[in-house]
């Protein structure tokens, strides 16, 4: 019943016989008749606007909205500024294509252009492109970016995401890319097995800084003995915990990524998501995906446009390392608005409320039985074993409106803190817990 | 051009604060912390407002005005996707949430995974893929995993079209496949003799746009599957051109294996300036072992995601796609439902007839005959004769508030313009535009120079490319 087509009848006519075709059927003469539909598609009827809003607010309200969440893993909640929400929804950004005319897209070329900036910011690295399409595409295609003719061996450890280190052997499945798992002692990475496995065929190590367990590794020492060998260092980080911590650049990393969720974009089961990669000059050709550069007009004045376009996929075709094309572009402006209206200050906030936050929990957890997992320092994510099994906790908290943290195995939980969540949270989640004990 | 927001940046402004701390503030030791300051913009709340507000005035999108770049489908993004895609109920779920409360976001996957199934006429759907490229890939990996699995370890070539898109080449290449281009016939489909002498036991797969990027709709389709299936090789359906089919032709019953579609295309949600897509993957039941991991199952009522997969490709990134992009498609398809995809193919392929009537005497369209979606013409002669190219052509649109045709594709069309108008155009905006390009024509031989001088109402004139390609900045200099 709902119809965004425009044509009257009449019109249609009209424009048939300018056509000089008799009917709409007639001009599918190119489709042969076996292959025509012959009956309507198995689908219900168009409805009316007020039917389908109803269907799917029927299909909302079968989700479960918590008002508490201790649950990260890749996804967090963050507050996101009302001035983000409202003037990312403009439908002039909303609704526009990839600016591949740049005299009518200034707008949107100058949003990435600033998202690209506040990237290389946090990162410390000299250059970002525009985006790819997650955190864990963004490592798979930064350990592309590594490989040549000698080194082929990408390190990877095991304390990546889960998600991150299956979409890695995926991309590179048919690729002459071989896998070597780094071992872990105590959650991060053991640097004495790492230089065991080191040589002149390795390309890069990948360290997720924070990793999956919330630890924060020691990604300077970590990238001396990897540039001693002669390869990459990849850094995926959270881009929130960059308000503090120290930019993987100076680190020592070679090509930063990550997901960039936690800047202005709403969990939303999963995606929408914005993955990042920045770099150090030496690679910038390197990068995939579009990239936004700084030129001038006909008339001298500052414009800017796509640049560095003889790396992609439209130009090169086979031989481009990446097919990527659209993006996620429209997250990148939410991205680099959320980075505007919190500010340096803003977001340094946010990292310090989120990684006390979490350290408040930790504390008051152990103090109930809870053990942590790890020894090393932690930023707003840590894990737990015991004394309740992770079910038991999941299912305690749930019934009072609480998403606990992520069961780990049996006893384990993978817990994680943000600034949406006050003491007060935090207090009622361990009293809760301590009634179970009782 | 607008300042940017980091050169209205002044210390001390700050739009969002946040509560004050109520527990200890943790302190790392010092060699993890930042050692350089974080020049992020510091900036009051309505500054922040009416930058923005200025950036999107230099913005062009489908609420603006005429958008028919071709193969793009820039068709309406109706606002109630918008509405739906917005409800609590799916922005506010983790994706890790116990499977039980979120029986609403998995019943919506299913539903749009089954009514994609019937529109292309394939059994399985993934939605994981985040745009049509990354659908490419999976759906190219999903290929190569099959022949693997039977042990056909010769296949090592993929057969793509010299007109395809740049990202089918690079896709089948980033699936581990050497890419080798078939040739069109003058009618503008696969010549089938080149492509007969280039089948052999070591081709994997064909990839195929159909109606292709000419906008023609390949007649021997079924001949063409059938001498692929043949020779032991899989079709491949790229599907950003399937607005001109829906509930006319589907893709499975023409002999394709897998498919991918673009819901930023066909399926009405909006581009966002580049992105965020959606690049489903649909296959044939001898394919749905490979897909990536996060197939729905229903058990007792309760949808939950299949966990032993051992067959599967993997994944093509974190989590299950771009969720909320799916749920923009599924409400379109709920609104128009059978009668209105059928009714939107019919007068997207109505309108791009009605275009390439009103434009055909004066700009050749290289394959005769009804198009289907969209159709390309050749400003090859118009440049010869005048020095006015396509390019030219497509910035003096710019000043009539029409935004160009896709350019300089496909290659083998020589200064191509593709022209998709999409079913959502009136005839009031395609006369509208049908009488541009006449006078821009007309213009053409009476006064090229301003054509060449076009644009001259955009906020800035011509792009100087190589300066930027040649000098890179990338970036605010901060100093």
């Amino acid at each position: 019943m709902a119809s965004y087509t425009v044509n009257t009848l009449a019109q249609q006519q009209e424009m048939l016989e300018k056509i000089g075709a008799e009917s709409l059927d007639s001009l599918f003469t190119a489709v042969p008749d076996s292959l025509k539909l012959q009956r309507p598609l198995n689908l219900p009827l168009g409805k009316s606007e007020f039917a389908v809003a109803k269907k799917m607010k029927e299909l909302a309200s079968l989700n479960e909205v918590f008002s508490v969440i201790l649950r990260g893993a890749g996804s967090e909640k963050h507050y996101i500024p009302s001035v983000v929400r409202q003037l990312s929804g403009r439908e002039e950004f909303v609704t526009a294509y990839t600016p591949y005319q740049s005299e009518l897209s200034q707008g949107i070329l100058q949003t990435i252009f600033e998202f690209q900036t506040g990237i290389c910011e946090l990162t410390g690295m000299d250059a970002s492109n525009a985006s790819v399409y997650d955190g864990a595409s963004a490592v798979a295609e930064a350990v592309n970016m590594t490989i040549d003719r000698k080194r082929t061996v990408v390190l990877l450890p095991d304390n990546l995401h889960p998600h991150t280190l299956t979409t890695v052997k995926t991309y590179t499945h048919w690729s002459n890319i071989e896998i070597k798992t780094v071992k872990t002692i105590n959650g991060r990475i053991d640097i004495a097995s790492l230089n065991e496995i080191l040589n002149e065929t390795s390309a890069c190590l990948v360290i997720q800084n924070p990793n999956f367990f919330g630890l924060i590794e020691n990604v300077s020492e970590l990238s001396a003995v990897v540039h001693a060998a002669g390869a990459k260092v990849i850094v995926s980080s959270n881009p929130m915990t960059l308000g503090i911590l120290k930019s993987p650049r100076d680190a020592g990393a070679d090509i930063a990524v990550g997901e960039a969720q936690p800047l202005g974009m709403s969990m939303a089961f999963g995606g929408p998501y914005l993955g990042y990669m920045a770099t150090v000059s030496e690679l910038v050709r390197r990068l995939p995906g579009r990239i936004v550069g700084q030129s001038l007009d006909l008339d001298g004045k500052r414009a800017f446009t796509l640049t560095l376009q003889a790396r992609e996929q439209h130009i090169r075709r086979e031989k481009a390392s990446s097919s990527i094309c659209s993006n996620q572009a429209h997250c990148a402006l939410i991205a680099g608005m959320y980075l505007a209206a919190m500010g340096p200050g803003g977001l340094r906030e946010v990292a310090v409320q989120s990684s006390s936050k979490a350290h408040y929990l930790a504390e008051q957890l152990t103090s109930i039985g809870f053990k942590l997992r790890y020894e090393g320092p932690f930023f707003h994510e840590f894990v737990t074993d015991g004394p309740l099994t992770s079910v038991t906790v999941e299912s305690a908290l749930h019934k009072r409106g609480i998403l606990s943290g992520l069961p780990l195995g049996e006893n384990g939980m993978l817990w994680c803190c943000t600034e949406t969540i006050s003491k007060h949270d935090i207090d009622r989640t361990i009293l809760i817990l301590k009634e179970v004990l009782a | 051009m607008s300042e940017l927001i980091y050169e209205k940046s002044r210390p001390g402004r700050i739009t969002v604060t946040l509560d004050e701390l109520d527990v200890n503030r943790v302190d790392f030791s010092e060699d993890l912390l930042r050692q350089v300051p974080l020049r992020l913009p510091q900036i009051a709340e309505i500054d922040l407002v009416r930058h923005y507000i200025e950036l999107s005035r230099n913005a062009f999108g489908v609420d603006n005005g005429f958008y028919p770049l071709g193969s793009c489908t820039m068709k309406y993004n109706p606002r109630l996707n918008e509405e739906c895609a917005a409800l609590e109920g799916f922005t506010q779920i983790h994706p890790l949430q116990p499977i039980s409360t979120v029986q609403g976001a998995l019943r919506a996957m299913e539903l749009l995974s089954e009514s994609l199934c019937e529109i292309t006429g394939m059994n399985a759907f993934t939605l994981q893929p985040s745009a049509g490229a990354h659908g490419e890939f999976t759906g190219m990996l999903m290929i190569h995993a099959y022949h693997a699995h039977r042990n056909d370890l010769k296949r090592t070539k993929v057969i793509v079209p010299d007109s395809a898109h740049g990202t089918n080449p690079a896709s089948a290449s980033m699936a581990g496949y050497q890419v080798i281009s078939v040739a069109s016939n003058p009618e503008g489909g696969v010549d089938l003799d080149a492509l007969k002498e280039l089948l052999n036991d070591e081709v994997a797969a064909l990839m195929l746009t159909n109606p292709n990027t000419l906008g023609l709709f390949d007649p021997n389709i079924e001949e063409i599957s059938r001498l692929v299936h043949a020779a032991g090789g899989l079709v491949y359906y790229d599907g950003a051109n399937l607005n001109a089919i829906m509930g006319i032709a589907r893709p499975g019953d023409m002999g394709f294996d897998v498919v991918h579609l673009n819901l930023h295309k066909t399926f009405s949600t909006p581009h966002g300036g580049g992105g965020p897509g959606s690049g489903p993957v649909g296959c044939k039941s001898s394919l749905i072992p490979y897909l990536p991991q996060g197939s729905l199952i229903k058990h007792n009522g309760e949808l939950s995601f299949v966990t032993n997969t051992p067959e599967s490709i993997g994944r093509m990134r974190s989590f299950y796609g771009n969720f909320l992009t799916n749920i923009r498609a599924l409400t379109y398809i709920l609104s128009l439902g059978s009668d209105g995809l059928k009714d939107t193919s019919l007068q997207a392929v109505l309108n791009a007839n009605y275009m390439m009537a009103g434009l055909a005497d004066l700009y050749p369209v290289s394959y005769p005959g009804p198009c289907m979606h969209e159709f390309v013409i050749s400003l090859q002669k118009l440049k010869d004769e005048t020095g006015v190219s396509a390019k030219d052509i497509s910035k003096a649109l710019l000043d009539f508030g029409i935004h160009p045709p896709t350019m300089y594709f496909p290659s083998i069309v020589h200064e191509a313009l593709m022209i998709e108008p999409t079913e959502t155009e009136s005839k009031e905006t395609l006369d509208h535009a049908i009488n541009v390009f006449r006078e821009l024509y007309a213009l053409a031989y009476r006064n090229p120079e301003e054509i060449l001088n076009a644009p001259m109402t955009t906020p800035i004139r011509r792009v100087d490319d190589v300066l930027a390609a040649r000098h890179p900045i990338l970036k605010y200099n901060f100093e």
